[in-house]
């Protein structure tokens, strides 16, 4: 397992994680673009551009960039976030060079108008998707009402007015500044030929002429609230929770990640034994998830409507318990076993290790190996889990809740 | 523009590596099979246990689910709570599910754990505490999850539709039904796992860095005492015939459409799982270039072969907005009718080499590894090598897809829509 890293000289760099033992190899653009980068006028326009990038280039249709991708065997796709967009592709190692062209290439869009109209269609039907599924649009709703203006509370899918609104040019001016070559980088992992890399995208993307790209990181400046949303359609009673918490920058984030595990993990955490183990509720967690300049802690409960005001209560008072008192020793090592088994696991396919790799680079510029994150796990003590609930009470929380409910004890 | 790498496609350097399966079979029926590797530093364990939903009893639908969640609630010498911890101080990655035939509890850790986990499991099938004052929490549950599938429109759908394809009992749901499962009692839940907990009917597939004749040791040691139980095959009855059409407030209409295939052990599997890979595998597929790509007018569409042990259909899904959903199922649906027509050498090339990158890769996975030998031992009897799997797909033309589809073509649809209103359906199918 080796690190190795270039940088072109117009800013592009290409990181990798070279592993000769794997049997397949990942590699994707990472650009660091997403919804924190728009405006009201160009809502949705990040994750719009990044289906607008599989619909052709000056060298291949639409067709063509799906039917590649196919004929490489890649499993291959692309996502947005709040603040990155990534493009991504698993193949057998011997096809690297063409999945690189593939890749290089679709940074470099046509964004026909007539495929910019045609795939405006399907994000339209994929906003409506998601209005149809639980939490029925509240995960948007809690982030405006958390973090008012600040830019983490601008929504990825965007609306269907501000979709519907956009334009062509508009993308096109977007994608010119935020596609500079000196706001992304290639990441790899697995069975990698990197020198094979570096001179292959030194021909493909070093002419990409770089561009000055900005990016408010702004302190949070949150608030709280409560807010209780009528669906009458819904069967069950959705609750979302957001506090904050350490952002990416921060050392403390792997002991917000244990004390996320030990308060909210999925099995064997405290909201476990408390709601989902009785049958109190559907599901009920807490994750910790990690932005430039912040970080936030979202809590999920989903169960009957009666009961949800009760478990609410009953919510608020474990974290109130949390803060006073603290978690034991038993708790920390359970959930630092639970936590390096998965960073280990996690770390037997190239495709996993690529975002690892990826994000480390993209947040922070460095690299980890999974002995550094495991040592790193290893380190965390109590004392540390307890100042940062010291520093991030899960008690200060902006609450939405959503579902068949019209009122809500207490609420206005 | 032509793709200049495109005959490289066919001729991939990589090859699956050979990797000697084990099988040991216990006296009392139990089957072992494992696929040691020292390339990895995990193992996994996939553990199949002859108890699925269409083994419920009519009246105590769900039971299977209920049973489930009440088998984890202690076994052995660890409580509740004991249980629990003791796996995830172990680093065990896990998860039950409840399939038609079979009940699967699946866990993976770091090598150096796997013998103290499977001393757990061997506790939780043979010695489970079932304690009747968790009863009640463990019947909520499985009605919390009942509840949360009828948020989820398309999951609502597709259990409507696998309803209406398939006979009884292979067609219900997981899940079970509210009635059934407030219904059940502590003993319905204690005689249910009596009579279908059982080592002849099990499969325990572990794969990863262990040493083979340690597991065996280990496994007749811990299962050598499980005593068989002989169990009569369920009353097969055909299908509720019910109403094409759920009701659904939403923006969005949800299309399910089935045909009858062939299950995994044909000999025409693979033809008939390539053809459906040519409708829905990959963003060249028929379905996703015709539907999404062409016209815009979903954002998911899709279709996949779905196999139970001796029957099995193809189920397609496609969600759009409810103005739009009549276009979108008469595409999908000639789409899928055109299929009967054949299928072309490139989309077939295109198709291989997805599926070949997909062996290799599987073998990244412990537990994609050991679930996958254990299913081969249920479908098969034996397990097949992935070596022999790359061949099979190497040897696989054209031709022989399309002898099958002309001797199956899609036919014998069953519908199922769920949204705010009903859809016009292609004439002479329900």
């Amino acid at each position: 397992m080796e690190f190795r890293s270039q940088r072109l000289d117009n800013g592009l760099e290409i990181v990798a994680e070279c592993n000769d033992a794997a049997h397949s190899m990942s590699t994707g653009f990472f650009v660091r673009t997403g919804a924190r980068d728009e405006t009201d006028q160009l809502a949705g326009v990040s994750h719009f551009l990044e289906h607008m990038a599989f619909k052709g280039t000056p060298r291949r249709s639409a067709d063509d960039v799906n039917r590649e991708f196919d004929e490489l065997g890649a499993h291959y796709n692309a996502f947005t976030s709040e603040e990155n967009t990534v493009y991504y592709a698993a193949v057998l190692p011997e096809y690297q060079e063409p999945c690189i062209d593939l890749l290089a290439d679709i940074m470099r869009p046509s964004l026909r108008v007539e495929d910019f109209e045609m795939e405006k269609k399907v994000i339209l039907e994929e906003i409506q998707m998601y209005a149809d599924q639980p939490p029925f649009g509240m995960d948007d709703k809690i982030k405006e009402l958390h973090f008012g203006n600040h830019p983490l509370a601008r929504s990825v899918l965007g609306t269907e007015e501000s979709v519907g609104a956009l334009s062509a040019d508009q993308m096109l001016d977007y994608f010119e500044t935020h596609y500079s070559p000196a706001n992304m980088f290639i990441a790899a992992a697995g069975r990698v030929d990197f020198d094979a890399l570096v001179k292959q995208v030194e021909g493909l993307c070093g002419s990409w002429a770089p561009q000055t790209t900005s990016r408010d990181v702004p302190g949070s400046n949150s608030h709280t609230d409560f807010h209780l949303v009528h669906r009458s359609s819904a069967t069950q009673q959705y609750v979302l929770q957001l506090a904050d918490a350490p952002a990416s920058e921060s050392a403390d984030r792997y002991a917000a990640k244990l004390l996320a595990t030990m308060f909210g993990d999925d099995s064997g955490s405290r909201l476990y034994w408390e709601f989902v183990d009785p049958g109190l509720t559907e599901s009920a967690s807490l994750g910790h998830y990690e932005y430039l300049g912040a970080g936030m802690f979202f809590s999920w409960i989903s169960c009957e409507p009666v009961a949800a005001p009760e478990i609410f209560t009953r919510l608020v008072a474990l974290q109130e318990i949390a803060e006073l008192d603290g978690f034991s020793e038993q708790e920390l090592g359970q959930a630092q076993s639970k936590v390096k088994a998965r960073v280990v696991l996690g770390s037997e396919r190239p495709r996993n290790r690529l975002f690892n790799v990826g994000g480390n680079w993209m947040q922070r510029r460095e690299y980890r190996s999974v002995a550094d994150d495991v040592a790193t796990v290893d380190r965390v003590t109590l004392a540390d889990v307890h100042r940062v609930l010291a520093e991030y009470p899960l008690t200060r929380h902006t609450t939405v809740t959503v579902g068949p409910r019209q009122q809500w004890p207490g609420s206005a | 523009m032509a793709n200049p790498f495109r005959k490289i496609a066919m001729t991939s350097a990589s090859q699956v590596q050979l990797r000697d399966a084990q099988i040991h079979q216990l006296a009392n029926g139990m089957v072992l099979v494992g696929e040691p590797t020292d390339a990895v530093q995990s193992a996994a364990l996939s553990l199949l246990v002859p108890c699925g939903y269409s083994t419920d009893p009519a009246g105590r639908l769900g039971l299977t689910s209920l049973l489930c969640d009440m088998i984890v609630r202690g076994a052995g010498t660890r409580d509740s709570r004991a249980l629990i911890n003791d796996l995830e101080n172990l680093g065990v990655e896990r998860g039950e599910s409840v399939g038609v035939s079979q009940t699967s509890f699946s866990a993976a850790t770091l090598a150096s754990n796997l013998a103290e986990a499977l001393a757990i499991y061997a506790d939780i099938v043979q010695r489970p505490e079932l304690p009747p004052d968790q009863l009640d929490a463990g019947k909520l549950v499985c009605l919390q999850e009942l509840r949360g599938v009828a948020d989820e429109p398309s999951q609502k759908l597709m259990v409507a539709l696998r309803q209406r394809t398939y006979s009884d009992p292979w067609g219900r749901s997981s899940n079970g039904t509210e009635a059934g499962v407030e219904s059940s009692s502590a003993e319905d839940v204690t005689t249910h796992w009596s009579g279908h907990y059982r080592p002849n009917g099990t499969i325990l597939g572990v794969a990863g860095n262990f040493d083979w004749q340690r597991v065996v040791d280990q496994v007749e040691t811990l299962f050598a005492d499980w005593q068989p139980v002989e169990v009569p095959p369920p009353i097969e009855t055909p299908p509720v015939a019910g109403e094409t059409h759920t009701a659904f407030e939403g923006n969005q209409c949800h299309i399910g459409l089935a045909f009858p295939s062939v299950p995994y052990r044909d000999p025409a599997y693979l033809r008939a799982w390539a053809a459906v890979g040519v409708l829905s595998g990959g963003m060249s597929s028929r379905l996703f270039t015709e539907v999404r790509e062409k016209r815009g007018l979903c954002y998911t569409v899709s279709a996949s072969l779905q196999t139970q042990r001796d029957r099995a259909r193809v189920l397609c899904y496609a969600g759009t907005s409810a103005e739009r959903a009549q276009e979108t199922l008469d595409v999908t649906f000639s789409e899928i009718v055109r299929l009967g027509a054949g299928v072309e050498n490139d989309e077939l090339d295109r198709l291989k080499a997805r599926i070949k990158s997909g062996l290799i890769m599987q073998q990244e996975s412990t537990s994609a590894r050991s679930a996958s030998i254990a299913r081969d031992w249920y479908h098969l009897g034996r397990i097949r090598p992935l070596e022999e799997v790359g061949g099979l797909v190497d040897s696989l033309s054209a031709d022989d897809i399309n002898d099958y589809l002309t001797a199956h073509p899609p036919d014998d649809f069953t519908f199922a829509t769920l949204g705010p209103q009903p859809l016009e359906l292609p004439r002479g199918v329900s």
